[in-house]
């Protein structure tokens, strides 16, 4: 039976490895990024990325990416609470309402946050509607946040959600019943049960927002090149493929740290509901 | 009852990819061309005319389109580079010639713009589109008089205004500024020029490309760098708008139409681009995007106000007296080019 | 009770927070205007100016045909992956789940790049080829990873009973171990349509020929300029979803009603 699977090891080795064998080689390489055979073995492109303006792009994407996260964790552990102390029926329907709009197109919905934040957009229509100045609410570092926070929520609030819907209701039981309440029915009995889906929720927003390009050209006004921007800016624009392959490579390092770290916590790997975005 | 339901699935699923695949068959030409740069009911008459499909797609700026040709994995058959691009093409052997004799319509092209510097003897390229590089702004927003690119570096203006996200059109403004040539090769220059523009970072709300267009009809920012055509689709929208060109000098700049040397269908290309030399097509494109056209025949059967617009097309005595510069291929000062416009963009 | 208000409140504020700009999109799509703050009637023209926009059609026919291939090349191939890998001794088995882990891992762009380094090494044209095999790339490891659990669950000795009875091996995959699976399967199916259909960024880097799907049609309609037409695309995407949704809770309470299950 196990010979089912040899033909995806070898899809995989072809469309997984082998790429990213070639990354490594450009990443540790200079030359024409088009003529393979005039490359030579350098440290350039890595030496180049540890400069201060290309660290700074880094720290501002992990800056970004921990806010949102936080944001997120901030804003979605209450709203799984919530949702998850419903009744079945209900919380089935509510959680349901929140993956809905994840199956939208994520760029639309990005977009459409143009319409709102824009300066004589819906947002700004209104409150000068009412009296007040108008915000300046797009192109910069919050609506960036903003983005981020938008797309990325279900994320952190669908894993929370999974695993506090599958407490035993007897734990809980059993702690009121020993007289603990429900301060600390939450902080010794809940919470601690929840921290496998927290990790999930902030792996699952962490990466994807540390390595986004969209959002920040979308509602930033390509003003906050991020890590994403730069590799994307490489492969695109420039054609360095060397120095967008050390950029992937230190990308990708940073993630499976990011990853070992989490991975304490987290011992079901069963991938949950995958990253969909 | 059920498996043969998915095996039907499957088989239907596997003809139509077939067929897709096989639909490929009639003649076609890839055609690459800038964002919102053609008037598309143009293609579909190509299409009638010459039973010819046009597989039709986009780039943002000469440097994406560079780099999508040089990555290979695609063909295209006609493809429009601006100036200093075509040099660099025909340069790097990137281009096939064009037979002439198949473009008997090139006749329609003015002599002013014919055999250009980046293509002496006119082997390869064949004139679409001309224009300036200015800053457009609303009248009703700026009361300062807009006539140097100082002007896009005054304090007043923060958050106020767009500069375009193309690395040599920007790099090119803060060059002018400082008096510098925009074809400068002096490195101390290119590295003035982007602390000019690291300086200028914090007052600029945006780098658009297209985009720019629905902000600045919008009202939403008070001045924009933008290309000619640009300025005067802008100003059909939004009368509060105006476009001025530095006193410092600005860039004069020709999109051309030439054919890459893998070209699969260099027929089709060249009646293509003969198709597009017609007077009425050229027309019809230059009123649609805007933009100037080196045909004399289709400027006289333009609207009016665009005919004797003088962003379209200014006067000979105004092009004379403003210090215009073509860009050139950087050549081997490519790479600090990359790296300077990396750098602008990643900073703080 | 305050309590209870302030949940309300909050669970609203939540949703309204998701469901704004969809909400704006929804209305705007039927605005007499261009403009993106100001209301200048009702209208339909977007819609009707949409289905006679060629690009976003032939993008649309493009995105469901690689949604629809990917899922169900990705699902058998994904599926009897699975079947073999729950029968791999350790040491393999740990070193191709974590293979397969990879594109879940890896950020988006890296995978896309990295892609598109492949195929140009192999010397291949970007088309709907390539942007096939990148979408079945990036599909299989979801299907891997809701057929494995499923495995796990089932009884392994059903299929050894089953071959003791006299059955083939694929008698015995067929009626017995993928019946059993079957959730998973479905699940892994519904994952990698899911993901193909909204994906942008594998595709943009790994797509030519002017094979376009939704995503890369609409993030140049960003770039050039803000056109109701894609409001009405969303509209009509949104009204698409909901109704799918109701048939499908539909179907569920009717196999609840018959199977007396609980979900």
């Amino acid at each position: 039976m196990r010979k089912t699977a040899y033909p995806y090891v070898i899809w995989l080795g072809i469309f997984i490895v082998i790429p990213l064998l070639l990354i490594l080689y450009f990443a540790f390489t200079t030359g024409d990024s088009q003529n393979l055979s005039a490359f030579k073995f350098s440290l350039d492109n890595f030496k180049r990325f540890f400069t201060p303006i290309y660290l700074k792009v880094l720290g501002r994407s992990v800056n970004l990416a921990l806010i949102s996260t936080i944001l997120c964790l901030i804003l979605g552990y209450p709203a799984a609470y919530i949702i998850a102390k419903e009744k079945v029926r209900k919380r089935n329907v509510m959680i349901l309402m929140f993956v809905i709009p994840m199956w939208m197109n994520f760029l639309l919905r990005t977009y459409a946050w143009l319409t709102l934040l824009g300066r004589n957009g819906l947002i700004n229509t209104i409150i000068t509607k009412i009296g007040f100045q108008p915000l300046d609410l797009i192109y910069n570092d919050k609506a960036v946040l903003l983005g981020m926070v938008y797309n990325f929520l279900p994320f952190m609030v669908l894993p929370i959600y999974s695993v506090l819907v599958k407490i035993d209701k007897n734990l809980i039981e059993a702690a009121e019943d020993l007289g603990a309440n429900k301060t600390t029915v939450f902080s010794k009995v809940i919470f601690p049960l929840s921290i496998p889906g927290i990790m999930t929720g902030i792996t699952m927003v962490f990466i994807p927002a540390v390595s986004t390009f969209i959002i920040s050209s979308l509602l930033g006004g390509n003003k906050y090149n991020l890590i994403g921007n730069l590799i994307e800016q490489q492969f695109r624009w420039t054609g360095d493929w060397h120095f967008g392959s050390s950029m992937s490579i230190i990308l990708m390092i940073f993630i499976l740290i990011t990853m070992a770290l989490t991975s304490k916590f987290d011992k079901d790997k069963e991938g949950g509901g995958g990253g969909l975005w | 009852m059920r498996n043969r339901l998915i095996v039907l699935a499957l088989i239907l699923t596997m003809m139509v990819t077939v067929l897709a695949g096989c639909g490929e068959k009639k003649p076609s030409i890839n055609v690459y061309n800038w964002g919102d740069y053609i008037d598309e009911s143009v293609l579909e008459d190509f299409e009638k005319e010459y039973g010819i499909k046009v597989n039709y797609s986009t780039f943002a700026t000469n440097e994406d389109l560079y780099v999508k040709l040089k990555q290979g994995g695609e063909s295209f058959d006609v493809i429009f580079p601006s100036d200093y691009m075509i040099e660099r093409m025909i340069r790097e052997g990137m281009l096939a010639k064009i037979d002439m004799n198949n473009i008997p319509n090139i006749k329609n092209i003015d002599e002013d713009f014919m055999n250009l510097d980046y293509d002496p003897n006119n082997e390869y390229s064949v004139p679409y589109m001309w224009g300036t590089v200015g800053i457009v702004y609303n009248k009703t927003m700026v009361d300062d008089v807009v006539d140097s690119w100082d002007i896009l570096w005054n304090e007043k203006y923060k958050d106020q205004i767009i500069m375009l996200n193309s690395q040599r059109d920007t790099i090119a403004v803060a060059l002018l500024k400082l008096g510098y040539s925009l074809n400068s090769r002096n490195i101390d220059e290119l590295e003035a020029a982007k602390q000019e523009l690291l300086k200028q970072r914090p007052l600029v709300w945006a780098y658009q490309g297209d985009e720019v267009k629905d902000t600045m009809v919008g009202g939403e920012a008070a001045l924009a760098v933008v290309w000619s055509g640009d300025a005067v689709a802008m100003m059909r929208e939004n009368p509060d708008l105006d476009y001025a060109i530095p006193k410092e000098g600005t860039n004069l700049w020709f999109d051309s139409m030439v054919i890459p040397a893998n070209a699969k269908n260099k027929e089709g290309a060249e009646l293509f681009i003969n198709f597009l030399c017609r007077p009425d097509i050229a027309a019809r494109n230059a009123d649609y995007i805007g933009y100037s056209t080196p045909i004399p025949e289709a400027v006289d059967m333009l609207p009016e106000e665009i005919r004797n617009s003088k962003v379209a097309y200014p006067s000979d005595e105004f092009l004379d007296s403003i210090k215009l510069e073509v860009f050139k291929d950087p050549m081997d000062i490519i790479t600090e080019y990359d790296r300077i416009w990396t750098e602008v963009m990643s900073g703080q | 009770m305050v309590n209870k208000g302030i949940k309300r409140l909050y669970t609203f504020l939540i949703f309204l927070f998701l469901y704004a700009p969809i909400i704006v999109l929804i209305v705007f799509s039927f605005n007499n205007s261009k403009s993106r703050g100001v209301w200048a009637g009702f209208t339909l023209k977007w819609y009707i100016e949409l289905f006679q926009d060629a690009n976003i059609l032939k993008a649309l026919y493009y995105t469901i045909l690689i949604a629809v291939l990917s899922a169900i090349i990705s699902t058998i191939i994904g599926t009897f992956a699975a079947i073999g890998i729950s029968n791999m001794p350790g040491i393999s088995k740990k070193i191709v789940l974590n293979l397969n882990y990879l594109p879940v891992l890896n950020p988006d762009i890296v995978t896309a790049v990295s892609l598109m380094v492949l195929f140009r090494f192999l010397k291949l044209d970007f088309g709907f080829t390539t942007m096939l095999l990148s979408h079945i790339t990036f599909c299989v490891p979801y299907v891997i990873l809701s057929v494995l659990p499923k495995l796990k669950q089932m009884n392994k000795h059903l299929a050894e009973a089953a071959m003791d009875l006299g059955a083939t091996p694929f008698y015995a995959l067929r009626k017995v171990v993928i019946p059993e699976i079957r959730p998973g399967i479905i699940t892994g199916a519904l994952i990698a349509f899911t993901l193909s259909v909204d994906d942008f960024v594998i595709s943009f880097f790994n797509t030519g020929k002017g094979v376009s799907n939704l995503s890369i049609e609409i993030f140049s309609m960003t770039r050039r300029g803000i056109n109701p037409v894609i409001n009405a695309l969303s509209t009509l995407m949104f009204v698409g979803l909901m109704i799918m949704l109701l048939i499908i809770y539909k179907r569920t309470e009717k196999n609840e009603i018959e199977k007396g299950e609980v979900r």
